[in-house]
């Protein structure tokens, strides 16, 4: 063996390495599917196969625990028949709408009050974060009792302000459950709008104010053409990803008012979870969840076009 | 800082915007806490003072800790929550590491297939999973919910260190790789010691969302035995239309404790994962 591989020692302009696993391994492509196979696997099992069954079981009849019928596009027909429907997708505009607005104007005067210099900065700023952590079920109960017509405490403060006798039904008005919806989801997301602008106000550097300030430029001025352009792609990310998780929203609606009253307050999720999981219709309810795919889908093809860019 | 202004102004700019910011956030908290500590005599009486509590007692406490399962769906959600989390701080470390640090056909597009599947919202697959898990016979069983969590966090794990290892710099790495290191190597035993800030950032914000979770416990968890906080909370502590609001508001309380314990130890790396710009809102 010696002899002759001394013998072919001359011959071999580059001595090829036997073939090893290890080695195999190591390449950087194969290592990094390796490496990915596990969790890429998951995502497909959970996410990937759930989402192309609930397209399957949209066009099926399927009552809960019976096998289905394939129905085609009649799901989507019922639906779009459906007045309720047609309610839900209102509600969820209007909810999705005034409380992004409300979570982002609410935010910026936050992060332009807290980005000055006082005592206790951080611990007001970890209070005041609060409500984003605490579980939103637990807090919702809590503004639902707050909201108590008769007993608790946004009534009998207004009575004794002068308001009649006993006070607005908050739950039980549609318009009202709408306001009192949209002003909970501003409560907990604001605190996130306006942390991420703070940290978004601490990278505009002073000199910039400085200068502006120099140029003669007014406090209003130097916050339209210094803070806000540098601000914007923050508020652009997100506002995008706020409206998404408020369009698809289901814990607050359905513990403050499970939809109520006559659906003024439900939501994409909140209808399909009663038609699918409450009356066991499976693949309408599908159909409804489906229904928030076109301006998810656009949303989400806008966020990650524009990380796309900016990470390029 | 010298800021030039009197201390009115200073009141005006900064204080008085400041504490009415604080003020509406806490007011929720403080409601809860006077509430779950009132006798019901006063809870529903209109001549008392609705805003403070004359004779405190710990009887919604009592109750609560004796007469509901309040204690097993305290253990079932903690459980659960950190379960899921490692899960999904594994998965998301091995999702990220070789899409951060090495170049491979398609590591962008995967990068950018992450990020969407991070965005899309339970409500969309809700309906199908419930399918699957009756299917997989995982109905009222923790498992259920160990599985289904990480969908949403593996995801998220994964976009926060991916834009977190691409942070650090590359010269360690390089360095080990040219003493023969192999990849796995390098990566464990130089690599992701330097990311324990990271780690800590995707770990607790999981595990607040984990501790979060409503929709699919709510579904896939209907006997007492299994059910986390929140749905406990929501489907047995509301009997029809009885309201108990101080037992309640002791549970929304306690429920609460936990997660703000451990926010308050985190707070900085919390903030640091918020503004990477890679949270829900």
């Amino acid at each position: 063996m010696v002899i002759r591989s001394e013998a072919f020692a001359g011959a071999a302009v580059r001595p090829r390495q036997p073939f090893s696993l290890k080695s195999w391994a190591d390449r950087g492509t194969v290592f990094s599917w390796l490496m990915m196979a596990p969790p890429i696997l998951f995502i497909v099992a959970f996410v990937g196969y759930p989402f192309f069954y609930g397209i399957f079981l949209s066009m099926e009849n399927r009552p809960v625990a019976q096998a289905g019928t394939f129905v085609g596009l009649a799901n989507f027909i019922k639906e779009a028949h459906d007045p309720v429907f047609w309610q839900v997708v209102q509600n969820t505009f209007v909810y999705t709408g005034v409380a992004t607005v409300l979570k982002m104007v609410g935010g910026l005067g936050l992060a332009l009050a807290m980005n000055q210099s006082f005592r206790f900065k951080n611990i007001i700023r970890a209070m005041l974060l609060l409500p984003f952590i605490v579980p939103t079920v637990l807090s919702t109960v809590a503004f639902m009792w707050m909201l108590d017509p008769a007993f608790s405490v946004v009534n009998r403060v207004l009575v004794s302000l002068g308001v009649p006798k006993p006070g607005p039904s908050w739950l039980g008005n549609p318009i009202l459950a709408m306001i009192s919806i949209i002003l909970i989801n501003t409560w907990r997301g604001l605190p996130f709008y306006g942390i991420t602008l703070l940290a978004g106000l601490q990278t505009v550097p002073t000199e910039l104010y400085e200068a502006a300030t120099i140029d003669g430029a007014s406090g209003w001025q130097r916050f339209r053409y210094v803070t806000l352009p540098i601000l914007q792609p923050i508020i652009l990310i997100v506002t995008l990803f706020s409206v998404i998780f408020t369009f698809a929203d289901f814990q607050l609606v359905y513990v403050l008012t499970h939809g109520g009253p006559q659906n003024a307050t439900a939501l994409f999720a909140t209808y399909a979870f009663d038609i699918g999981m409450g009356s066991g219709q499976l693949g309408l309810g599908a159909a409804v969840a489906l229904a928030m795919l076109p301006a998810l889908a656009l949303l989400i093809v806008v966020i990650t076009l524009y990380l796309r860019r900016k990470n390029a | 800082m010298i800021t030039g202004y009197g201390p009115i102004q200073r009141t005006v700019r900064l204080w008085l915007p400041v504490l009415f910011f604080l003020f509406v956030a806490l007011l929720p908290f403080y409601w809860m806490a006077i509430t779950s500590i009132k006798p019901n005599s006063e809870l529903y009486s209109l001549r008392a003072n609705p805003l403070w509590v004359h004779a405190p007692t710990l009887k919604h406490y009592v109750d609560l800790l004796s007469t509901t399962s309040f204690l097993t769906w305290t253990w079932n959600t903690m459980l659960v929550a950190v379960i899921s989390t490692a899960i999904s701080l594994v998965l998301g470390i091995m999702l990220a590491y070789p899409l951060a640090r090495i170049n491979f056909p398609g590591a962008g597009l995967l990068a950018i297939g992450v990020a969407a599947i991070y965005l899309v919202p339970q409500p969309l697959l809700f309906i199908p999973l419930a399918d699957v898990i009756n299917r997989l016979d995982l109905g009222n069983t923790l498992t259920s919910v160990i599985l289904t969590y990480p969908t949403m966090l593996v995801p998220f794990c994964a976009w926060l260190l991916l834009g977190y290892f691409k942070t650090v710099p590359m010269e360690l790495e390089e360095a080990a790789r040219i003493d023969g290191a192999s990849r796995l190597q390098t990566m464990r035993r130089i690599f992701l010691p330097l990311c324990t800030p990271g780690f800590i950032s995707a770990g607790i914000f999981a595990f607040t969302l984990a501790q979060n979770e409503f929709l699919y416990a709510l579904i896939f968890l209907t006997k007492t035995s299994v059910r986390t906080v929140p749905v406990g909370v929501i489907s047995e502590l509301i009997k029809g239309d009885v309201f108990y609001w101080g037992q309640l508001m002791a549970a929304a309380l306690l429920g609460s404790v936990p997660v703000a314990i451990i926010y308050s130890f985190f707070v900085e790396y919390y903030v640091a994962g918020l503004t990477s710009g890679a949270v829900k809102g």
